[in-house]
């Protein structure tokens, strides 16, 4: 009714305006004050009305401000953005209330009360966190229980592995048609002969550290590396055969494909640790790390096989037709033509798998490897520090938040900027 | 002829180099257990499985056999897969609509829900909510009361249990109703059909589905208690709740995981079919004469529905293989009653880790041929 109003009579839609502004900005400030430094400006109401009353004011508010045109430019925003019919309105009040409500306590809790000053459990007495905890067992969550000082091989290892993964675009043109080449088979030769040399030494001179004490970050990068690479190409071997025209290859194929993906990831790491070595001959010992990674390879390439699969199939007949015609045969064929172009498109897929490939990853913590999620349950039963699981279990979210966040918008860019090309 | 040997050569090999590594392994398994004195069988079913186990639907004991201990498993398994996918559907749906809002701030908010809970490990998740979350909760004899009757500590969350008096007719009675409404569904159909006459259904069957469950009440002698929890010592400093439901921390700890994981691909999900219906469809709807409620109801909605079941059966498949991570927190699920514990006693890897992945791999491939029967069932027929 008040908007009709309005309507008709523009000369005074500006009271309205006011009035609305006016009463919306006092339902904000009640719940800011209120929240931030525990002033109750509704002190002498009854409780149950206080409680409810900013979101009263705050709607009355916004209906009145709400017209089709005012000419002020932050109300108009205002009305097109959060405020378009009365639903709309007591649901933006409600998020702004909940985000105000909530952001004193967590920002207390995680900044200004907490402590993250000392060595030791002592030094946490302030009521908010205890990033203390963090900080004394930050090495551990990194490197596991890797020797103190010998973790420069892991940072170097690491360094040279992203170095080398990089070195491909700095390859003169004319060397550029062995690319797929270096990173398909060259490249992880290279990495693992860096990784077991320098992290697990033995030789040059270096003391050989045993798998079981890596872990933490670091075994995430290096058990989602490897699976990574090697997973690529089981993935692209398996596409091909679904798509083969030869009935058994095809079977094999969708029988291996949709055995894998049909078992969860836990059921394979048990596989790995408690039935895989009863299949080894006798006398013939496999490292845990090298079975994981064997379980986890395994079971992603079925994903990056449909993954990849879609990419195939996403190409238009006339590719294989034209391709033929020219007398290529069927390796010719996928080489050259099919699978430069399907790999192309599947990047984003590819993206996807790898990124639900690092968050399986602190899985392998159930036959023992002590990865980052391992390392928080074995800091947590520390008689020295009980009771911080909540730090730990945040700081391990961060991390891997940050990480995955990356990735995705990553595949996500990668995604436009395909589209757009074809 | 030439032909015909190409196409058979690498099919042979192939064969050929499945049968060798079957072979490969089958003759090392022989080696090793011949070696280690353990025979292979499925014989330990039948033995007394000698273990508790914490939470079970049904009644279990260590007397009971490990086919029982089984059973306890896989209900405990589709009990959690079940509770969390009735959740995340409700919450993914709610937030897959948000992120289509015309509201910045809802917009927004969804869209930053889904960024967070889908970049977090599940497991991560799971501990979080257990180690940290759920041990923050009040002991038994502190806890105040959520909505009068029920009380969430730190020992689990204890609900009031209903007793019934002649469940029987209450149950025909809903039979009875879900009958009486796939006649009414059959019958407008038709009525539409033919005269294009349209009956409000949904209130008929709401009606329907409160009146007859009503009666049941009224006439047919079924009525309902509930008996409470009640607060029990134990001893000195440990006290308990008596009677009702109790449900443990671990699966609340996991469904609240595995919900607000999953909640997020099933938004997407939802987001992507509504936003696959063209503007055109709307349009079209909209200029033959559909009020707005039944563009929704007779155009987008089945649409978008098309599109956005296959991939959300999908998730409900991931969740309930997710599901299997109970057994990091020690929820007796049926990783950790039968691939666990089972295990650990008879030591028979190779036939309980099989069993274990055909259970998984069966309601797999059961929910896919589904899916690929809806599929081909909705298919859009274009003439």
């Amino acid at each position: 009714m008040i908007n009709t109003l309005t309507d008709k009579k523009t000369s005074n839609y500006y009271y309205y305006l006011l009035a609305g502004l006016f009463l919306f900005s006092i339902s904000i400030l009640d719940v800011v004050l209120y929240s931030f430094f525990k002033i109750n400006l509704t002190n002498f109401l009854p409780d149950i009305l206080g409680l409810f009353l900013p979101l009263i004011i705050g709607f009355v508010g916004l209906h009145l401000i709400r017209i089709e045109y005012s000419g002020i430019k932050s109300i108009d925003l205002i009305n097109k953005n959060i405020n378009t019919n009365n639903f709309n309105a007591f649901l933006t009040l409600l998020i702004i209330f909940a985000i105000v409500k909530a952001t004193p306590p967590s920002l207390s809790w995680m900044i200004f009360d907490a402590n993250i000053s000392g060595e030791s459990k002592e030094a946490c007495t302030g009521t908010g966190a205890c990033w203390t905890y963090v900080k004394v067992w930050f090495r551990r969550f990194m490197y596991g229980m890797y020797p103190n000082d010998l973790h420069w091989r892991i940072n170097t290892a690491f360094i040279l592995v992203i170095g080398l993964g990089f070195f491909g675009f700095f390859l003169k043109d004319n060397l550029k048609k062995y690319l797929a080449l270096y990173y398909v088979i060259i490249y992880p030769i290279i990495a693992f002969l860096v990784i077991y040399y320098l992290i697990s030494g033995g030789s040059f001179g270096l003391v050989w550290v045993e798998t079981g004490a890596w872990g933490g970050l670091s075994l995430t990068f290096i058990v989602s590396f490897f699976c990574l690479i090697f997973c690529f190409p089981l993935g692209m071997i398996l596409a091909l055969g679904r798509r083969s025209n030869l009935p058994m290859i095809r079977y094999i194929s969708v029988g291996y494909i949709e055995f894998w993906r049909g078992v969860p990831l836990i059921t394979v790491l048990f596989m790995s640790s408690v039935m895989f070595p009863m299949f080894l001959p006798e006398d013939f010992f496999m490292d845990k790390l090298v079975r994981v990674i064997i379980a986890i390879t395994l079971f992603e390439g079925a994903y990056c096989a449909e993954a990849i699969r879609g990419g195939l199939q996403s190409l238009p007949r006339g590719q294989y037709d034209a391709a033929k015609s020219l007398g290529m045969g069927y390796w010719k064929m996928h080489i050259f033509v099919i699978l430069p172009q399907a790999l192309k498109l599947v990047i984003p897929g590819i993206c996807n798998t790898f990124l639900a490939l690092v968050k399986d990853t602190p899985l392998i913590f159930v036959v023992g490897l002590a990865e980052i999620a391992g390392m928080l349950a074995l800091a947590k039963t520390n008689p020295k520090w009980l009771g911080f699981a909540m730090e730990g279990y945040i700081f391990a979210a961060i991390i891997f938040w940050i990480i995955c966040y990356a990735m995705s918008k990553y595949s996500y860019n990668l995604e436009n900027k395909y589209k757009t090309e074809r | 002829m030439n032909n015909k040997i190409k196409r058979f050569i690498p099919q042979i090999l192939t064969l050929l180099f499945v049968i060798g590594v079957i072979g490969f392994f089958t003759l090392n398994a022989q080696v090793n257990m011949d070696n280690r004195g353990i025979d292979f069988g499925f014989g330990f079913l039948k033995q007394e499985s000698s273990f508790d186990v914490q939470f079970s639907l049904i009644e279990y004991s260590g007397s009971h056999s490990y086919a029982r201990a089984y059973l306890v498993g896989l209900l405990n398994t589709l009990l959690v897969s079940f509770i969390s996918i009735i959740f995340c559907t409700i919450l993914g749906v709610i937030i897959g609509v948000s992120r289509l809002s015309s509201n910045f701030l809802i917009r927004n908010s969804a869209a930053w829900y889904v960024e967070f809970f889908r970049n977090i490990p599940l497991l991560l998740q799971i501990f979080f909510w257990y180690y940290a979350a759920l041990r923050a909760l009040p002991l038994p004899e502190k806890a105040a009361p959520w909505f009068g009757v029920t009380f969430m500590t730190i020992k689990g969350y204890y609900i009031p249990s209903f007793i019934w008096n002649n469940l029987d007719v209450f149950l025909y009675s809903i039979l009875a109703v879900i009958i009486c409404i796939l006649f009414i569904n059959s019958y407008a159909k038709k009525l539409r059909e033919t005269s294009g006459k349209q009956i409000p259904l949904f209130f008929i069957s709401i009606g329907l589905l409160i009146v007859l469950p009503a009666l049941s009440f009224l006439i047919g002698g079924v009525s309902l208690d509930f008996e409470i929890p009640v607060l029990k010592k134990l001893s000195q400093t440990s006290y308990t709740y008596e009677g009702g439901i109790g449900l443990p921390p671990e699966l609340i700890a996991l469904v609240l995981a595995l919900s607000l994981y999953t909640s997020t691909f099933v938004a997407e999900c939802v987001r992507a079919g509504i936003q696959g219906v063209s503007k055109g469809q709307k349009e079209a709807a909209a200029s033959v004469g559909l009020t707005p409620n039944q563009i929704l109801k007779l155009v987008i909605m089945p649409q978008a529905l098309r599109i956005i079941i296959p991939p959300t059966t999908n998730q409900y498949l991931n969740l309930t293989k997710n599901s299997s991570l109970a057994a990091a927190i020690a929820y007796p699920d049926l990783v950790l009653v039968f691939a666990g514990t089972a295990l650990m006693q008879t030591g028979k890897a190779i036939e309980i880790v099989s069993i274990t992945m055909l259970t998984y791999l069966s309601i797999s491939l059961a929910i896919a041929a589904l899916m690929n029967w809806y599929n081909k069932k909705i298919e859009i027929k274009e003439k």
